[in-house]
């Protein structure tokens, strides 16, 4: 197969401008007519979905919570990247630009990334005036702070809030359209199958959670939005219900998956405390910007915080890279917490923590200035571990967060088949190896609010789509599927539990997929891996039926597309011999244990087919160009 | 330490429900409410009974997900904090802590613990918006709104949407909700032209939900997890009085309740 990206010629500044004019148009009269499916109503689902309800698409809007308010979009805390300029410290939509590619570590497409930063300006502008309340000088223009990876402020945030005042700001529009007529929203929903007829995608199978019926949505485009993949090892950032099914059945019905290796670690979480922990809990990357992180220069040094003198403290972060300091990008700050922990200078009780300390902060800003940027993280923090932040340094640990990888898609952010588009964590588009603070809502935003509405359109203004019903084979071939795969999972009755088996899954991806990975190790998780997923399809129990509300069966669902994910992410990682971004390969480091990459042989985007059940995956390469931005060691020194 | 959890089971609506206890450990303090509620999952179901049904989602604090009531608290006993946050260090060894749902005709039960809120979108949908369609929109600067302005807003719009308010209230009242977000867009320049459609809507909705009057309690504001000020409810009956004598001559129509999972098409 060969990939065609479709990223336009000609100067980058104008790309995306004569890319828009180059694409034709729905009459307004027709639009009416064509029938949208959006599943998942997070930031991009959402902006999605209001913005072509406003344009006169008809649109359904599928979630899986109980509103379409909850998405994990929600949980986002510190803030959205935007090169507004506002505080005349020579940002620029091409220093965002730059930034982004940089810290995707030369794994991103540069058009992609282009117009992710010339949208930035105009994700602001519409968030302000949905009513989204960002943060505000007392001069009543709008406040930016710094967040990793950058030198200049260019983040907007509400409080420690951002997700969810901008996930507002989208629900709110959306809701608008519901009762405009132009969504239907359908919460509670999940989809389970996606149907392709003639090549092309024309519709979802779904279950109702509650009444646990089947049914079919037909439409002429299909848009997934469903978030990312982090929960393959079981302990993250994400919210519980985060899955990957969606896109998983889409890649098993033709879609490629790029780059699933590329996952995110972030540095900044509250450590593991026990075997029970269901959740890793983030304390924001933009506590970063006045926290200062260290451990203790002597190994086992188990003193408190406090009785620790200043010249026995390692600030490693501000040692090893002095221009970026505790602001390094999260790969770097993920590792180095890693390594001075395996050196065995980790803090708390289980060693597997370092400080992140705001006692220069409080002195220099004062105790208000603090809390009224992070009062709020600080309150989760102590909530949960007991702990006064303004009083004894913060215990930090690394852990999973984010997938940079997800479903290929073009530049106009259609995937492999025709009429399924993918937005937000769901594809693999701009993040290269690597994201950068406060650029995934960017991401989502932008392409929600300002890059499917004119795409969708295109695509259904050029295509021809024949008429399709619910009684075509192709369709009811997918119904039966799904109803069987259900069937399958209720009838093993065998002895273990789908966390016990998803808990298994995640220790091990953590541990040889996770912050660094080696040839063997990925070798030895694909075999473990398959012979868990066997036991699962033998000795899975999941108690209760299929036609009423049954969480157990929904888990047993995702945790068996997670199973069939993981392995593709450590044979991606396997494949890939090089280090770049969040994928760290020991044999490939630089002699100061940086990230070496091999440009030469992997300045491409791995994307993956799906060939049958058991049988190895098809690699197609989608080879990158460095037009502007050198190629170089990204350092941070 | 050990505790009792007496949990409502009831398996869909039309059954009978009630209490059943179950003993259950609790290793360390750290461990919240819902991880203990997911290792008595584990055990029932390695013991072949169907766990109990509950939501959640973050376990953070912030999508409104979970909640259910702890000895009669929305909650449960810690101010500020939701169910998910709710850590075991709050409870005694030998302690019973009483687990119900969410009691309110505007909330019909689902299973458990869970109830249906959809109530409340329908409440948004009736007007909780500015109406600007993408693209049409002024410089994010072009509108200077003060600090102070800035922060009375987001205490409102910090509001999540979980229902604890609801189920608190004597009257099962929506009114904190309900004015969180008509305080939230009022309170800003930008949500001013539309606000007395807006709160006449609004409540209109609230209403025909059948959600109960406010009379001035406060107990939805002493569970509620991001301590929405009463002050908003305040708010909502300003733009309320206002805007019904100003839109005196606009019909007002209320979305209809739906209670079914039916959403067409095989
Ligand atoms: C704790 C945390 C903090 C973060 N902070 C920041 C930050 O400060 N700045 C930043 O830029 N980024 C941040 N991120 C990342 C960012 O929040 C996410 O990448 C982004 O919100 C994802 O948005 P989305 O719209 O792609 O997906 P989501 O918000 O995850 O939405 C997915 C949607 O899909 C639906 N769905 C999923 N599967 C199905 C299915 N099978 N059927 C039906 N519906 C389905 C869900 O119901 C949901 O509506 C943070 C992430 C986490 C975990
Ligand atoms: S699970 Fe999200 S608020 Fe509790």
């Amino acid at each position: 197969m060969k990939l065609d990206a479709r990223i336009p010629t000609g100067p980058i500044e104008d790309a995306w401008d004569s890319a828009k004019f180059e694409m034709k148009l729905v009459n307004p009269a027709n639009k009416r007519r064509h029938n949208l499916i959006v599943v998942g109503s997070g930031l991009a689902g959402a902006s999605a979905a209001a913005t072509l309800g406003e344009l006169g698409y008809n649109v359904k809007c599928f979630c899986f919570q109980d509103s379409p308010r909850r998405a994990h979009s929600i949980a986002a805390q510190g803030g959205i990247n935007a090169a507004k300029n506002y505080q005349n410290d020579g940002d620029s939509i091409y220093r965002l630009f730059y930034d982004t590619v940089k810290g995707g570590d030369f794994r991103a497409r540069e058009g992609n990334v282009y117009r992710l930063a010339q949208n930035s300006v105009h994700i602001i502008d519409q968030c302000v005036a949905q009513g989204v309340p960002f943060a505000r000088e007392y001069g009543g223009s709008l406040e930016n702070r710094s967040f990793g990876g950058a030198q200049v402020s260019r983040t907007f945030y509400a409080r420690g809030q951002t997700g969810q005042q901008l996930l507002l700001g989208a629900y709110q529009a959306l809701e608008r359209q519901v009762d405009a007529g132009q969504v239907t929203m359908i919460p509670r929903t999940e989809m389970l199958d996606l149907i392709v007829i003639d090549g092309q995608a024309r519709g979802i199978v779904a279950r109702n959670l509650i009444t646990g019926k089947l049914s079919v949505h037909l439409a002429e485009a299909v848009i997934l939005a469903t978030g990312g993949y982090g929960n393959v090892y079981y302990l993250s950032t994400n919210a519980k219900g985060s899955n990957a099914t969606a896109i998983w059945r889409a890649h098993k019905r033709g879609a490629l998956f790029a780059n699933p290796c590329f996952t995110q670690i972030h540095p900044t979480c509250i450590p593991v405390s026990g075997d029970y922990q269901s959740k890793l809990t983030l304390m924001s990357e933009s506590l970063r910007n006045d926290g200062r992180i260290w451990v203790p220069k002597q190994k086992g040094d188990k003193r408190r915080p406090d009785q620790i003198p200043e010249d026995e403290r390692d600030y490693y972060l501000e040692r090893k890279y002095p221009a970026f300091g505790n602001l390094v990008p999260r790969d770097v700050a993920s590792r180095n917490a890693k390594a001075v922990c395996d050196e065995g200078r980790g803090v708390g009780e289980t060693g597997l923590g370092v400080y992140l300390d705001f006692a220069d902060a409080i002195q220099r800003l004062g105790v208000e200035t603090i809390r009224d940027s992070y009062g709020n993280l600080f309150d989760m923090y102590q909530r949960i571990t007991d702990e006064d932040p303004y009083k004894v340094p913060m215990r930090i640990y690394p852990a999973m967060h984010y997938t940079m990888g997800g479903l290929w898609v073009d530049y106009q952010l259609q995937s492999t088949i025709p009429g399924l588009f993918v937005l937000g964590e769901a594809n693999f588009s701009d993040h290269g190896a690597n994201r950068l603070g406060a650029s995934a809502l960017m991401q989502g935003l932008s392409d929600g609010y300002f890059i499917t509405p004119y795409t969708v359109g295109n695509y259904l203004a050029s295509s021809k789509l024949k008429d399709v019903k619910a009684s075509d084979p192709a369709v009811q071939a997918a119904l039966t599927a799904t109803e069987q795969g259900i069937a399958k999972l209720l009838s093993i009755k065998g002895k273990r539990t789908v966390d016990s088996f998803h808990r298994e899954l995640g220790k091990i991806m953590w541990d040889d997929c996770g912050m660094s990975r080696n040839a063997a190790g990925l070798r030895d998780a694909i075999g473990r891996i398959r012979a868990l997923r066997e036991e699962f399809w033998q000795n899975l129990n999941v108690p209760g039926s299929g036609d009423d509300l049954n969480q157990s069966l929904e888990k047993a669902g995702r945790v068996a597309d997670f199973f069939e994910l993981g392995e593709l992410i450590c044979i991606d990682a396997l494949e890939r011999n090089e280090s770049c971004g969040g994928h760290f390969r020991e044999e490939y480091q630089t002699p100061e244990g940086e990230a070496q990459r091999d440009d030469e042989h992997y300045g491409y985007v791995a994307a993956w087919g799906y060939t049958g059940p058991g049988n190895k995956p098809e690699l197609t390469k989608e080879p990158l160009e460095f037009v502007y931005v050198h190629p170089s060691q990204r350092s941070y020194k | 330490m050990k505790l009792t959890l007496s949990i409502w089971r009831q398996k869909n609506p039309g059954s009978k429900g009630k209490f059943v206890s179950y003993p259950v450990e609790v290793p360390n303090g750290e461990m919240s409410v819902l991880e203990c509620l997911d290792v008595l999952n584990e055990t029932l179901s390695e013991r072949g009974e169907e766990p109990v049904a509950f939501e959640h989602d973050c376990r953070e604090g912030i999508c409104g997900t979970c909640g259910f009531m702890i000895n009669g608290v929305a909650h449960g006993p810690m101010p500020a904090t939701t169910i998910c946050q709710l850590t075991m260090r709050h409870f005694k060894d030998g302690e019973e802590l009483v687990m119900e749902p969410w009691r309110s005709r505007a909330f019909p039960f689902v299973k458990d613990l869970v109830v249906d809120r959809r109530s409340f979108d329908r409440i948004i949908q009736s007007g909780g918006y500015v109406s600007v369609s993408t693209g049409n929109v002024p410089d994010g600067n072009a509108i200077p709104i003060g600090k102070d302005d800035a922060d009375r807003s987001m205490d409102a719009a910090a509001c999540i949407g979980c229902g604890a308010c609801v189920a608190a209230c004597p009257n099962g009242s929506a009114a904190l909700f309900t004015g969180a977000k008509i305080a939230h867009l009022g309170i800003l320049p930008q949500g001013k032209p539309e606000q007395d459609r807006r709160a006449v809507q609004m409540v209109a909705q609230m209403n025909a939900e059948g959600f109960g009057s406010c009379t001035n309690i406060g107990e939805c504001t002493g569970v509620c997890p991001k301590e929405i000020p009463l002050e908003a409810i305040a708010k909502m009956n300003h733009d309320y009085l206002l805007g019904a004598w100003k839109e005196r001559k606009s019909v007002v129509t209320a979305i209809a309740p739906v209670t079914g999972w039916e959403f067409g098409e095989k």
